[in-house]
């Protein structure tokens, strides 16, 4: 179970890096996520699919604490995750994106993707404030991974603009490059196709399969367009009303009953 | 030179200095009102507060002593030492961090989320709050605080300007302490929010909450900073005007005076705040001295609330504040 499996074309997958055990998430009467259980394997694509209003943003909410989800435990690294607010798990190396991007307005795109290194400076605030020593290698440092990131994600040309300025797609585009510039051990996202045109959306593509090529990036993702999806991942979750209704390669999900019936319909005689 | 114009330049200059102090107030404001979106009523009470517990470190007064005499029956006043200046003023920002904690821990957090009309309703509450409390802690007379400040005329400058013009400018001299260590302050302040890992989480967490919490960013912890950094500047108004005219409760007052700075400078510009504190200054000084005396003078208040109204209608968002774009 431990030693992982090998993808189709031919990447190692790890150990499993994130386990949710019996997941239950409830709003008042409403029941968001009914006891679901799947894993996260180092090194691969996982997207967890579904209709509109199947729990899956819910579900990322959850991964990333900012959900509580009444029942169920969240394993991290092998250990049971306590129960812990969206910055302390942030903290322990999960970055992620939000379907209704989240960046910094006013600060420009160089700024916004430097908050994603926050984490990784130590100095004290007097050091710093100073610019001294090795406040300033530690600068120096935070600066070659970012430099690293927005080269990598093709963004250079609007390093100092505001982020305001920018389009939807270069946007999201600046939101991913500051989740990776924390340099996750696991990164989520939360539609990341959401909203594009055809071309964007396999600029994402192909952005999304070269992070994960070039760094080894965990990524778990959500998205509700199946084609897009089934090229992408490696296993796929399905969920819909809350329940998960499918788990396995996109081979094995597109050929499940259950799936093919959320997706589709069912005829009822 | 005529006459006229060499008032007009000392009205100009003892405007600067005023504006200053302005500044110095709506630089409170701005700080709170930028990275929680409270417009913190209390920041007012906060300087008034600070400069009674500095006034009281120094002298050795005992907090609370009427309560404890008014249970105990006792006649303790003071612990009969006095604290140097600077080491008074380090126990009051620990004071004021301490504030900052339990306003935070007590109120604000569990409000989060709330309207704005809701937590401008909160510190409302907590000006009134507080300003009870430093009644009861250190008593309601007046008190004059001397941290070792220098006050009155300026002769140096006096004596240059009767060399050139052949009248000597006033200048007070606690004015021109107020300049540099506003100047200082605010330069710290913006070196803070620009080169720090703290100053950096301050903005992110001004412009957007939920990106702020998902890049590690503890909100609580940067809200309790931010209160930190307000009771600070509150302090140092606090020393700068008590200092000028006395430690008592019309101190609060300065804080409406900052109403009108902030709708020039836009409230959530920490430049704003201090070229709208200028323009403030100067402005009802100079219209004062020339339009003043043709209709019986006492027009700086109206002078600051009528520009701060023309503002409002014309530029809500003041100078440097920024840009309200509808979109629809």
């Amino acid at each position: 179970m431990e030693e992982g499996y090998v993808t189709e074309d031919g990447r190692k997958i790890g150990g499993v890096v994130m386990e949710m055990k019996n997941i239950t998430l409830r709003f008042g009467g409403v029941v968001a996520i009914k006891d679901i259980s799947f894993d996260i394997r180092q090194g691969e694509i996982r997207a967890i699919i579904g209709p509109n209003g199947a729990g899956k943003s819910s579900m990322l909410n959850v991964i990333s604490g900012f959900y509580v989800p009444q029942e169920g435990q969240v394993f991290y690294q092998g250990k049971p995750r306590p129960q812990m607010r969206p910055y302390e798990v942030a903290r322990q190396g999960i970055a992620r994106t939000f379907q209704n991007i989240a960046l910094f307005e006013g600060m420009s795109v160089l700024d916004n993707v430097m908050t994603g290194r926050l984490n990784y400076m130590k100095t004290g605030l007097f050091q710093q404030a100073w610019w001294k020593g090795k406040a300033e290698q530690e600068e120096t440092e935070n600066r070659e991974v970012v430099e690293k990131v927005i080269d990598f994600l093709e963004i250079q040309h609007i390093r100092k603009t505001p982020v305001a300025r920018l389009p939807y797609g270069l946007k999201k585009r600046v939101e991913l490059a500051r989740a990776l510039a924390a340099e996750p051990s696991l990164l989520l996202l939360d539609e990341p196709m959401a909203g594009m045109n055809v071309e964007e959306k396999e600029d994402m593509s192909r952005f999304i399969l070269d992070v994960n090529d070039e760094f080894g990036t965990t990524i778990a993702l959500i998205e509700h367009d199946m084609g897009v999806v089934m090229d992408l991942s490696d296993r796929v979750v399905v969920m819909d009303y809350g329940k998960k209704i499918g788990d396995g390669t996109p081979d094995e999900v597109r050929n499940n009953q259950d799936v093919i019936d959320a997706y589709l319909g069912v005829a009822h005689d | 030179m005529p006459e006229q114009l060499i008032f007009a330049m000392e009205v100009t200059l003892n405007g600067l200095m005023a504006g200053v102090l302005y500044a110095l107030v709506a630089l409170g404001f701005v700080l709170i009102y930028k990275a929680s979106g409270i417009f913190n009523y209390a920041q007012g009470v906060m300087a008034l507060f600070a400069a009674m517990t500095l006034v009281g470190i120094m002298n050795g007064q005992v907090p609370f002593a009427h309560l404890i005499n008014a249970i105990f029956g006792g006649h303790i006043t003071h612990f009969g030492w006095t604290i140097p200046s600077f080491i008074a003023i380090l126990l009051t920002v620990a004071v004021m961090v301490l504030l900052a904690w339990l306003v935070q821990v007590l109120v604000m957090k569990h409000l989060v989320g709330q309207e704005p009309i809701i937590l401008f309703m909160a510190t409302i509450g907590l000006a009134y709050f507080l300003e009870g409390v430093a009644d009861l802690m250190w008593g309601s007379e007046i008190k004059t605080l001397d941290v070792g400040i220098p006050q009155g005329i300026n002769l140096w400058i006096d004596e240059k300007t009767y060399n050139i013009f052949g009248y000597g400018f006033f200048i007070d001299n606690l004015d021109i302490v107020a300049t540099i260590v506003a100047a200082l302050l605010v330069t710290g302040l913006v070196i803070f929010a620009q080169y720090t890992k703290q100053g950096r989480a301050m903005r992110a967490v001004a412009d957007d909450h939920q990106a702020a919490l998902s890049v590690g960013i503890s909100l609580n912890f940067i809200w309790v900073l931010v209160w930190s950094v307000a009771g600070f500047v509150a302090l140092v108004a606090g020393i700068m005007w008590g200092t000028k005219s006395g430690v008592q409760f019309s101190l609060s007052l300065i804080a409406l005076k900052a109403l009108p700075v902030l709708m020039l400078g836009g409230f959530t510009s920490i430049p704003g705040a201090i070229v709208g504190g200028l323009i403030i200054g100067v402005g009802e000084k100079l219209f004062e001295f020339a339009i003043g005396p043709m209709v019986g003078g006492a027009t700086e208040n109206w002078f600051a609330y009528v520009l701060a109204l023309l503002f409002l209608v014309f530029r809500p968002q003041g100078l440097f504040g920024e840009k309200i774009i509808e979109r629809v």
